[in-house]
């Protein structure tokens, strides 16, 4: 049966078990939106592309399906770009649907036209042209294959808006025969690295377990507590590895690196094995490389060959999916106890906990805050953050126990990623509380998609941390720039409250500690979206710190 | 770790890729986003016309391209990934050259090019085209004995490589030329 372009492309989505798409329609895409228009998919109307980008991948990484965006050709397209980078960065399946001009008009300099496949090539897993509608099927197929196996990343299928017109005959959905002889990605690892791997654990009498993102992207988390309790192994975590391991759980050393606990990076400067799993050894988490784990031997469990010894030269390197390596893996480790290491660590945890002052006057403490939101809502509640100062105090100060469940742009550090991410978990998981931990600065990069949250009635929980200023480089500039706070002061900030009031959503605003908690509370009974303004102290940093090119051990700042 | 003390080797990679467009693009753009450079880059059809053959040649010590490597073999239209160095393989680079060559002095080029096995390809009253191809050090050698008659231009390929023998895994030893 003879089918159009447009018609051939919901069809495959649907039988991909696509149920939502975010985006935003425009000239290029409207045969698009056409057959869109009564397929029975679901669509949220963004804002900005954008929101639409960060809202797939914030549904993505909640979900662990692929997200799906749609914009036109030209700026649509190109407000998908820091999207599409964030996406990429964190390893997020995303695909994102481009429109583009009639392909007789490309590289024409035609109306909103951007080469969006050559703008995207460095920051996307892959991306495509597709030039004939014969090849679309097949295209979108290999979009959501490539997107979301191996080390997953965003995709970008760029359709010319004649395409979507043309018709062709199409045998229906899932028939078309994916071409990648070029893409293997490893999942099982090599047997006798494993052994090996094994073998230095079974003999390490101070190990530690680093968990990355990759551990939650391969659902491997119950492998990882796994290990950690038959071989007596401290667990930390990274960033975007936060919650594929209980906090609450004593082996537990939250997370490593610039503004990670002392008694982390203690262990790792200390320790004479480190696991990696799925992580990369970024400079944020390694600090000076040459004095990074001095006295340990380094096993790196990764499906991507290429984040082997890029910047840690490892002595045992396993590439493949973290779930099946670790499952091989667990068949050899011993049973094993450390009492001499696990009291040293417990001491550690004991001299330098996290500690903030919380005698101040001068506004809510953002720690107590984050706290609050942990106590209130049992540490059950997804968070996602923006970026900076309320993306580390998120990460510090709530006790992370659940995988897909801390949602944050690590390796880009996009600020605004927040409450479109939020938007995206929460449609994704309707029946979880989403709380945006945003700070005054980043909020407002994409504040535009409270719209989208008040129109659809997604229920995200948005709690800005206010301080009144760009926080993370107002600390930077207080600490190592003598004070002077060049263009970080938010001067103009708006009334948050009325501008949540504004979009026809509760809007509260908060400006002491014991209002702290009723406001939360008040915010999770309450039905719809909900902004929290909460009136922070101004000048509070985020400690500890290593200052960047220092040994991660040589910490400034919040030790008790 | 990152800093070592080699002195930089030039390697060989050959690639076989996809022949779609965009491709190229890909293999050069990883290149420069990641701030290695590339000395020389030949790009042909193979006998499979949906393939394409890749030369590239480039230089860095062992860990970069050991980077280099993964980062290519990441790109899903690179099927396939082989470095020669270290591995017995033909090299070859074309090269026009235009030399000024008065009548008087157009004897003494020609005798190079016989030395060479080079070829006169175009004979105008002040210059003399010289087609010259061999491996990269030939080249450089004729290009320094004709450089006092003055090279008014010259254009080349940039190296294609190939293992020798039947079978790329079979390592027999075969005639040097």
């Amino acid at each position: 049966m003879k089918k159009s372009g447009a018609q051939i492309l919901i069809e495959e989505l649907k039988h991909l078990g696509v149920e939502v798409m975010f985006g935003i329609p425009g000239g290029s895409v409207i045969p698009l939106f056409d057959v869109l228009y009564d397929s029975g998919m679901r669509f949220i109307l963004t804002r900005h592309e954008q929101g639409a980008a960060h809202m797939a991948d914030g549904y993505a990484r909640a979900t662990g399906k692929v997200g799906v965006c749609i914009a036109t050709s030209g700026p649509g397209a190109t407000n998908l770009v820091t999207g599409i980078a964030t996406a990429n960065f964190d390893s997020v399946p995303v695909v994102a649907i481009t429109g583009q001009v009639k392909t007789r008009l490309i590289g024409n300099d035609a109306f909103q036209e951007a080469d969006i496949t050559g703008i995207t090539r460095p920051i996307s897993k892959h991306n495509y042209l597709v030039r004939d509608v014969r090849d679309l099927a097949r295209t979108v197929q290999e979009a959501f294959y490539i997107a979301s196996t191996g080390r997953p990343g965003p995709v970008v299928v760029d359709l010319p808006v004649d395409v979507t017109t043309a018709e062709c005959e199409y045998d229906g959905p899932g028939k078309a025969q994916m071409q990648l002889p070029g893409y293997r990605p490893s999942v099982k690892g090599n047997v006798r690295q494993i052994r090996l791997a094994a073998e230095a654990i079974n003999a390490a009498e101070k190990p530690v377990i680093y968990a990355g993102g990759g551990v939650i992207i391969s659902g491997a988390s119950d492998l990882i507590a796994k290990l950690a309790h038959v071989a007596e192994i401290p667990v930390t975590t990274t960033l975007l590895g936060l919650g594929c391991f209980p906090e609450t759980d004593p082996l537990a050393l939250k997370m490593l690196g610039m503004h990670g606990t002392a008694y982390a990076n203690h262990a790792i400067q200390n320790s004479d094995l480190i696991i990696a799993v799925g992580a990369r050894f970024d400079d944020r988490v390694t600090g000076r490389l040459d004095s990074f784990a001095p006295h340990a031997k380094f096993i790196h469990i990764d499906v991507d060959p290429a984040s082997i010894s890029k910047s840690i030269e490892v002595d045992i390197p396993v590439v493949g999916d973290a779930r099946h390596i670790l499952e091989e893996l667990l068949k050899s480790v011993k049973p094993a106890k450390h009492p001499a290491w696990i009291e040293q660590i417990d001491e550690w945890k004991k001299k330098h906990p996290l500690v903030y002052d919380r005698t101040c006057t001068d506004g809510v403490m953002p720690q107590f805050v984050v706290e609050q939101i942990d106590e209130a809502t049992g540490g059950k509640a997804i968070i996602t953050t923006e970026v900076g100062q309320n993306q580390m105090w998120a990460a510090q100060w709530f006790r992370h126990s659940h995988p897909r469940h801390f949602i944050s742009s690590g390796g880009l550090g996009t600020m605004g990623y927040g409450l479109p991410a939020a938007i995206g978990a929460q449609v994704g998981r309707p029946d979880d509380v989403v709380f945006d931990i945003a700070g005054d600065g980043s909020i407002q990069m994409n504040i535009q998609e409270l719209a989208t949250a008040s129109y659809n009635q997604v229920p995200v929980k948005v709690a800005i941390l206010n301080n009144g200023y760009l926080g993370m480089v107002r600390q930077w500039q207080q600490l190592f720039y003598k004070k002077r706070y060049s263009a970080t002061r938010l001067s103009g900030n708006p009334d948050f409250v009325k501008v949540a009031e504004a979009y026809g959503i509760l809007g509260l605003r908060v400006e002491k500690p014991e209002e702290v908690r009723p406001a939360i509370d008040k915010a999770l009974l309450h039905k719809g979206p909900v902004v929290l303004d909460f009136l922070v102290c101004p000048e509070e940093n985020v400690f500890p710190m290593v200052p960047v090119g220092e040994a991660i051990d040589r910490m400034i700042g919040g030790m008790a | 770790m990152t800093e070592k003390n080699q002195t930089p080797k030039i390697h060989i990679l050959s690639l076989t890729v996809s022949n779609r467009p965009g491709v190229l693009a890909r293999v050069a753009g990883l290149f420069s986003s990641r701030g290695y450079n590339i000395d020389s880059l030949a790009v042909g059809e193979t006998e499979n016309p949906e393939l394409s053959r890749m030369t590239i040649a480039v230089h860095g010590d062992e860990s970069i391209l050991e980077q280099i490597r993964k980062q290519l073999a990441k790109l899903i239209d690179v099927i396939k990934i082989q470095d020669f160095s270290g591995r017995d393989f033909l090299q070859r680079d074309l090269m026009l050259i235009k030399v000024s060559a008065s009548p008087a002095k157009r004897g003494e080029i020609f005798q190079l090019t016989r030395v060479f096995e080079a070829k006169t390809v175009d004979i105008s009253p002040k210059h003399v085209t010289v087609e010259i191809a061999g491996p990269e050090t030939k080249i450089d050698a004729f290009i320094e004995l004709v450089r006092p008659y003055g090279i008014r231009e010259l254009v080349r390929t940039g190296r294609i490589a190939m293992l020798r023998g039947m079978m790329e895994q079979t390592r027999q030893t075969t005639r040097r030329v």
